[in-house]
């Protein structure tokens, strides 16, 4: 096995990753828990698919991906923003509801053939660097790239912009910033938006170019909730978000690539021999995200990790120190 | 008895309300009121809980809408929809409870919300502009701070200068000494005077007489949504007069306290560390003791370790190293039922989510403790006749004011509700009780009642732990009061026979500010000898 390959493979694989969690990440940061990460991602894998199938331009697709990713995230936003519900039951309901339209729509789509598909390029340079080169800047899909433009900026906008400040004092404490005229529910909104853009962007970039095609709900495999339990494990933070979100990624190609060779390190591999062993594997990732929205869910354990102080509750005009 | 303002003079008026109506759900909190205030002044406003003094400063600070009546600043009639325009007319508003984000800093705090910087934010040009604007106010506070590193003290000077940054020319505080130690108090109150010297003006909200009379110039008090004075001169006015015109009847300063007769130690904490809410150390070395028939107060400023101290000892939290011990028993890390058994009585701070379920019946929250034993239980079930029969008995006894023990105590007043508390509590006749801010948000009536509940479960041989931010309230009801900062127990005084002595509240407030009982006698000594 060469493991630069799986390591380049599974880069490519954590971008997925990387969108859903960045976007979650904003709309965790100003408060709002969506859940329906899964749902808005199968929404876009298959939007972007059927799009580029009917125009031939995967760009349009993506377009169209986050397009409508981000419309049906405004369908949570209305119920947990404007009518106060519950954050999780609504996020939960969200992924059915995605999960099921996609399925609808996208019923026939996965005899449709293939399509063009987004570029693959190498960065000049850069990609002469030994190893790293090869994993990070060879060959790999422009979205892989866009990926890392995305964490550095989503960091400095986030900490260093004064929309930053604003989008963290809404998740934090919505009543101190509408105290000095920022616009709670507005901004609330907004983020809900860009989570469910990127999250759209998650799923164009499996249908496009990380595994193109669609496979109904395998497509995405349960990716979104790993997703929601990376941005725990990130602690809101993006650049420990990417850091998840590539490792994750290579874990995945490697737990599918370590089932192939009969021999491992000059043994017999017991991967080939006993798929249970593979099938252990592969739930790990799940095992993972299980533990960490335990871990999640637990009010003092959140505090302790630093989430965002209101997350979670609806911002109720009025109500002081909330 | 409304007074009219003191004698026209030439200071012109910065703000003026005229007929101010102010309507909630069921009650009239501002009943054509009218304030003026001057320019350059420290005016008053008193008046007790409920009697409408912050919803008529919420309503010039743009949070409320008026039913009726005009704001008038600087001559001019304005109409303010949210606290930006309030802010851009020059009057901010200090909340009582701060309106800070925990997890940022200082200057993060302050730029929150305005237009300059328009994207990208370099912090370090901010933080000298803040720090500049401190000084000159007499506000220090490290502009890179985060919020939650801050003291209350510090994050009430966050608030202040907030306000000032946006330039306002008149800061209304919101009870602002609630949370403060007496010298922080006297820090607040030079800011105050420095920042009138400079022409702004300062509307004091307050229910604490002595406190309005030393800052304010002029005085406006509030009952029941009316105003009872407007901006008669503070110095013309006796406190007695004051109090009248606040509570509608004349006040008693004095309980009539017995002498106490201290028992056996009853409840006993030895050295104990235990963590809060984030994991951080909130006890740290802790150890106090409690006879019976006294009663023994904690004073500190808010968030030194209070909340944590009554919950390790009523069970309610993990107790990391020593132990507590009632009547010999160790009672730390135990169940609460352990606690009960044994004879605990919990008054806890937050009387509507810890000390009560607000959806269940007075009768349901009052035999929470009993329905294990008879009369309540019987034959394995409980007995809903023997429960009404005893919720009965209890309101009479403890004078809730409601139709029927069947309402849900959600809909009961604060006093109410912490009497349907202290009925439960002290009907299991307790040999220890830990009671925390038992008074919070009471008026005077309702106070009253509770100090005299108090005083009783000492009288009856009960060992009480109060734990308050108010001193005057330790003071008029304490034996002895240890002092807490920082989880740790900076000394213990004892107060019989010395509950007006300014010198006792000048040591306890020292110690509340971190400095240890001996360290203040020590130097004492230097000083005398």
């Amino acid at each position: 096995m060469d493991f630069t390959i799986i390591l380049q493979a599974g880069i490519a694989s954590g971008t997925v990753l990387l969108f859903a969690t960045i976007g979650e990440l904003f709309s965790e940061r100003a408060g709002v828990l969506n859940l329906g990460v899964e749902g808005m991602m199968l929404i876009g894998a298959m939007s972007a698919f059927s799009a580029t199938i009917a125009t031939g331009n995967p760009w349009l697709g993506v377009l169209v991906a986050m397009f409508f990713a981000g419309l049906i995230s405004q369908i949570h936003a209305f119920i947990v923003i404007t009518l106060q519900a519950d954050q999780v039951v609504s996020g939960l309901s969200l992924t059915f509801l995605g999960a099921g339209i996609s399925l609808v729509l996208g019923e026939g789509l996965s005899k449709a053939g293939t399509v063009s598909l987004l570029p693959n390029f190498s960065i000049p340079l850069l990609s002469l660097i030994p190893i790293i080169g090869k994993i990070f800047f060879t060959n790999q899909s422009i979205l892989v790239y866009v990926g890392y433009l995305l964490v550095p900026l989503s960091w400095y906008y986030i900490n260093r912009t004064r929309p930053g400040l604003h989008l963290r004092s809404v998740g934090e404490y919505p009543s101190a910033a509408d105290a000095l005229g920022i616009n709670v529910f507005r901004l609330r909104y907004f983020y809900v938006f860009i989570g469910g853009m990127l999250a759209g962007l998650a799923g164009a970039t499996i249908s496009l170019a990380v595994s193109p095609g669609w496979f109904s709900e395998l497509t995405t495999g349960g990716q979104g909730w790993i997703a929601i339990g990376l941005v725990i494990f990130a602690q809101w933070d993006p650049i420990r978000a990417a850091v998840g979100a590539y490792t994750f990624g290579a874990l995945r190609r490697l737990i599918l690539d370590i089932q192939g060779p009969l021999v491992l390190f000059g043994f017999a591999n017991p991967f080939y021999y006993n798929p249970y062993l593979g099938f252990f594997l592969q739930m790990l990732p799940y095992l993972f995200t299980v533990f960490v929205l335990v871990i999640g869910s637990r009010e003092a354990m959140r505090k302790r990790i630093g989430a965002p102080a209101a997350l979670g509750n609806p911002y109720v005009r009025g109500e002081r120190g909330k | 008895m409304t007074k009219q303002p003191s004698s026209a003079t030439e200071i012109p008026l910065i703000v003026e309300m005229r007929g101010i109506v102010k309507r909630f759900p069921g009650v009239l909190a501002n009943d054509h009121v009218n304030f003026e205030l001057k320019r350059g002044e420290i005016h008053g406003l008193l008046g007790e809980n409920g009697a409408g003094k912050s919803t008529l400063m919420n309503v010039l600070a743009g949070l409320y809408r008026q039913e009726a009546g005009t704001i008038l600043v600087k001559g001019e009639p304005k109409v303010f929809s949210s606290p930006r325009d309030a802010i851009k007319s020059g009057i901010g508003m200090v909340h009582q409870h701060f309106m800070l984000v925990p997890s940022q800093t200082v200057t993060e705090n302050i730029l929150l919300g305005l237009d300059e910087p328009r994207f990208i934010m370099r912090l370090p040009d901010y933080d000298s502009k803040i720090a500049e604007l401190g000084e000159r106010f007499g506000l220090k506070v490290d502009p890179r701070a985060k919020i939650w590193q801050l003291s209350v003290g510090e994050q009430q000077r966050v608030e202040i200068l907030k306000m000032l940054y946006r330039g306002v020319d008149v800061l209304i505080m919101d009870e602002p000494t609630a949370v403060l130690a007496p010298q922080e108090i006297e820090g607040l109150f030079i800011t105050l005077r420095a920042m009138i010297a400079q022409g702004k003006s300062v509307i004091f909200i307050s229910h604490k007489l002595q406190e309005v009379s030393a800052i304010a110039d002029r005085v406006s008090v509030l009952r029941k949504g009316v105003a009872t004075a407007s901006g008669v001169a503070s110095k013309g006015v006796s406190r007695q007069e004051l109090a009248r015109l606040m509570v509608g009847r004349d006040v008693i300063f004095a309980l009539d306290k017995k002498p106490g007769k201290p028992g056996d130690v009853v409840l006993d904490v030895r050295d104990i560390y235990a963590e809060n809410d984030k994991g951080l150390p909130a006890l740290r070395g802790l150890s106090l003791n409690v006879r019976a028939g006294e009663i023994v107060g904690v004073a500190g400023v808010a968030g030194n370790g209070q909340s944590e101290l009554s919950q390790v000892i009523s069970g309610m939290r993990e107790c990391k190293q020593g132990q507590v011990l009632l009547g010999g028993d160790t009672v730390s890390n135990r169940t609460t039922l352990f606690g009960i058994q044994h004879g605990m009585a919990y008054v806890p701070e937050d009387r509507t989510h810890v000390g009560s379920a607000p959806n269940l019946s007075i009768t349901d929250n009052v035999i929470m403790k009993q329905y294990r034993k008879p009369p309540i239980l019987k034959n394995g079930l409980l007995d809903m006749k023997a429960a009404t029969k005893l919720a009965t008995e209890l309101k009479q006894a403890y004078d809730i004011v409601v139709p029927n023990v069947s309402t849900p105590v959600r809909l009961l007043s604060g006093g109410n509700l912490q009497r349907v508390i202290l009925a439960r509590e002290i009907s299991g006749l307790p040999s220890f009780m830990v009671a925390v801010q038992p008074t919070r948000g009471l008026d005077v009536g309702a106070i009253e009642g509770v100090h005299r509940l108090l005083l009783t479960q000492r009288e009856a041989g009960a060992a009480v732990l109060l734990v308050s931010e108010e001193l005057e309230e330790l003071l008029s009801l304490s034996d002895r009061v240890y002092v807490i900062y920082e989880g740790k127990i900076m000394g213990e005084v004892m107060v019989e026979g010395r509950e007006q002595d300014e010198a006792l509240v000048d040591t306890i407030g020292q110690m509340m500010t971190g400095t240890p009982l001996d360290q203040i006698q020590n130097e004492g000594v230097a000083a005398h000898g």
